[in-house]
């Protein structure tokens, strides 16, 4: 039976949410609390320098709160927080601002799983290295051969006794040039049919065989890579849950990546313009309504959207509190990159001409941006499975479809 | 703000699958069609419904009420959906009972809503006056006449107006023929003098009517509310209306969609089960993910009534208009994935197909809705 919130814990909750705002206030310095530009982000990791003395100092302060990782359990440096209580932390932050202290895959996707699948002692080694900031992780997936089908990846970690002997590469591997380590799917049983062979490896990307390459996209960005293992021995202790068991732990990590593929659009670097908002730079108004009909139509279908894929996170963050499950995380990647795909072309359609510009004078920052975006959101539908995929998922283990 | 079904809720969902699926099944839609029923609807499921407290589910107890609220009321209206169940109770549970409620004096209150949550008397709001839902333009005049009003007009589209008690006619006292101001709801009997009404037999076998209204005297006592300013009260009755809409059309698709599905997993062909075919695979799967975004949505509508009215019109307009493509998607698909049997009359697909295109309709489409969400944000 699901406990509705009782009135003597929504006392507690708006307890909370006041201390969490004078704390707040009290050790949020005034320069952290503006949009951060991609340059002032803090990712940690050996090679992770603090674009100011204020940003070091917040990120400080968070870290020993344990609200860098607000709802991990205590004794691994977590805050410890319920979901409602990481909510309001979440809100109250949103309210003056806050920048995020720290960004990392390593709070994002490792952390839950290891929390989740990890030995004590992985726990001990690498939950608080996170919640610190210490290492910055990147992830290990795809292949060249191996995009869509995941479970076809060849890159193999052999037994040696003490250790697996690791030989292949993964690409698509998310600023790898600047992480310390590695979480990587494998292949140990070469015999075995496709995803049942596989297993989940952590690998210091400093050890001898690991070796990485940037790769250039259309957007002209260059956050991704290619990393390449020659030879690498990587100790037993560092393989998570069973031996060909990490097709599970893989599964658990992607619905942490959905959810952050989802709101990546919220939380770019990049200066993104809010459709709604923008309306009344770009479009022309008569009587208060957007004069061309298309343009007003595709906004509003946008916001309507956008309204309710907002409501399902909300559903979903109620629904795991109150411990109910339905099919509503599952979609949320899905719905969450083509919606961002959505806006993009929405803005480009607005902006018109000043939607166009690629780089240099004669563009605002956030026009240019736009544009930026728009070639990025090409590939929010790519990365972490495709859209086909994300259906194809839907189609298996929600609707119970049959396999061909 | 709840988006999570409580215990209390999930017992009436469950109450309610068993009451309709046993006494109101598409069947029993399809029987009173064949029949060519002059009710529209079983007497005795009605009643049973009332007996369930379903008539009275939104009504405070002071006035014999559930108090349910309109999650509760969802809940019932999506299994009602589910089964098409016809019955008065979207029409005079719902629509009457909350202009009662929310324009009626206490004296009105006193008399008519407990014989509304007792199921003996039933009440339809007569609105609309064109093909679209234009809920201002209103040319039905009541002129002021003694201590009374008499009204003359033409109402069509009217849910279950042939068959309903009393009629809360929405007529204009003052002001320019798509004014909101100068509105005014009087209680009319149906039986009174000067009301003809002619039952529209539509495709989705339910229950409409146009009525005329000539020379109809109303006394000072039958108007709901402040003659000529009844707009915000009649603005809310519809956006309560086009949520408690939504939670029954989230039935139609509910089912068309598990029907479908279902279908996917036995049928045969080119010596597959079909629903392995990828092409129809990601339909389905993109439904899914529409249903997710609805559910979410429509919950919210719902508490909204309860919990925020100010964010109503928002919240009404979007859970309409959401799911009015969902059910249009939704039936057209489970039609087309049924193959040559989706358009005979024997399977029950048809049935959801045609109630769905009605209930689209009913208190503003798509355009209708996109277009108030759009003005409400400030574009």
């Amino acid at each position: 039976m699901t406990a509705p919130i009782g009135s003597d814990m929504l006392d507690d909750l708006e307890q909370f949410r006041s201390e969490v705002r004078q704390w707040l206030e009290a050790n949020c310095p005034e320069s952290q609390r503006q949009p951060v530009v991609p340059e002032e982000q803090y990712w940690g990791g050996r090679r992770g320098t603090f674009a100011s003395e204020d940003a070091r100092i917040w990120f400080e302060r968070m870290r020993d709160k344990g609200w860098t990782a607000p709802e991990w359990p205590t004794e691994y440096g977590g805050g410890g927080l319920t979901p409602h209580q990481a909510r309001i932390l979440k809100e109250e932050m949103k309210a003056i601002r806050a920048r995020p202290p720290i960004y990392g895959l390593g709070l994002w996707m490792l952390g839950p799983a290891l929390l989740e699948y990890g030995s004590e002692e992985q726990k001990q080694q690498h939950i608080r290295a996170i919640v610190n900031g210490e290492l910055r992780w990147c992830q290990g997936y795809s292949e060249p051969g191996s995009g869509s089908d995941l479970a076809s990846l060849q890159c193999k970690a052999e037994d040696k006794g003490d250790h697996f002997l690791v030989n292949g590469s993964k690409i698509w591997t998310t600023k790898a040039d600047e992480c310390d380590w590695i979480f990587c799917l494998v292949r140990t049983d070469p015999a075995a049919k496709k995803q049942e062979g596989i297993s989940f490896l952590l690998i210091d990307m400093d050890d001898p065989g690991v070796s990485t390459t940037p790769i250039e996209l259309i957007s002209g960005e260059s956050e991704f890579c290619q990393t390449f293992f020659d030879n690498v021995k990587v100790p037993k202790e560092n393989l998570v849950h069973e031996l060909n068991k990490g097709w599970s732990v893989a599964k658990a990590l992607l619905v942490h990546e959905r959810k952050l593929m989802a709101e990546m659009g919220a939380d770019s670097p990049r200066e993104a313009l809010v459709p709604s908002v923008a309306a009344h730079e770009y479009l022309e108004f008569v009587d208060g309504r957007i004069a061309d009909a298309e343009m007003r139509s595709s906004l509003v279908e946008y916001d309507m959207l956008m309204h309710a894929i907002g409501l399902t996170h909300f559903r979903t963050f109620e629904e795991k509190a109150a411990g109910v499950r339905s099919a509503a995380p599952l979609v949320m990647k899905y719905v969450g990159t083509e919606a961002d795909q959505q806006k993009s072309e929405l803005l480009l359609a607005m902006l018109g001409s000043r939607g166009l510009g690629w780089e240099g004078e004669g563009f605002s920052k956030a026009e240019l941006d736009t544009v930026r975006l728009w070639a990025m959101s090409k590939a929010m539908t790519i990365a972490g499975g495709t859209s086909e995929v994300q259906l194809n998922v839907i189609a298996k283990n929600v609707l119970e479809l049959p396999q061909s | 703000m709840a988006l999570v079904l409580n215990e209390d809720q999930r017992m009436l969902q469950d109450s309610a699958r068993e009451l309709l699926g046993s006494e109101a099944p598409v069947e029993a839609l399809r029987k009173l069609r064949d029949e060519r029923d002059e009710l529209g609807y079983s007497p005795e499921l009605w009643q049973k419904m009332v007996e369930m407290g379903w008539a009275s589910i939104i009504l405070p107890e002071q006035y014999g009420g559930l108090a349910f609220g309109f999650l509760g009321l969802g809940v019932v209206l999506e299994e009602a959906g589910r089964t098409l169940a016809a019955s008065p109770l979207f029409s005079s549970a719902v629509v009457g009972a909350s202009a009662l409620l929310l324009g009626g004096s206490e004296a009105q209150k006193e008399s008519l809503l407990p014989a509304v949550a007792g199921g003996e008397l039933t009440l339809a709001l007569a609105l609309e006056e064109s093909h679209h839902h234009r809920p201002t333009r209103i040319a039905t005049t009541a002129t002021a006449e003694g201590d009374g009003y008499v009204i003359n007009g033409n109402k069509c589209f009217v849910l279950d107006g042939h068959s309903a008690d009393k009629l809360i006619v929405v007529a204009r006292v003052s002001g320019e023929e798509n004014a909101a101001d100068g509105l005014g709801l009087f209680l009319v009997d149906r039986a009174a003098a000067g009301v003809t009404s002619l039952r529209t037999i539509m495709l989705d076998s339910r229950n409409a009517a146009n009525i005329t209204f000539d020379k109809v005297r109303v006394s000072a006592g039958d108007v709901i509310g402040e003659a000529g300013a009844a707009w915000p009260v009649l603005e809310q009755v519809l956006d309560r209306g086009r949520v408690a809409l939504a939670a029954e059309m989230m039935g139609y698709a509910l089912e068309c969609f598990e029907r479908t599905v279902q279908y996917l997993k036995e049928r045969e062909q080119f010596g597959a089960l079909i629903g392995s075919f990828q092409a129809l695979q990601h339909r389905a799967a993109h439904m899914q993910s529409e249903l997710e975004l609805s559910r979410s949505v429509l919950l919210q509508a719902l508490s909204t009534v309860d919990e925020e009215p100010a964010q109503l019109p928002l919240m009404a307009s979007l859970a309409k208009a959401r799911l009015n493509d969902m059910v249009k998607l939704f039936t057209n698909e489970a039609v087309q994935m049924h193959g040559g049997i989706g358009v005979t009359d024997e399977l029950e697909i048809g049935f959801f197909l045609k109630r769905a295109r009605v209930a689209m309709q009913i208190f503003g489409d798509t355009g209708y809705h996109k277009d108030r969400y759009a003005t409400l944000c400030g574009y």
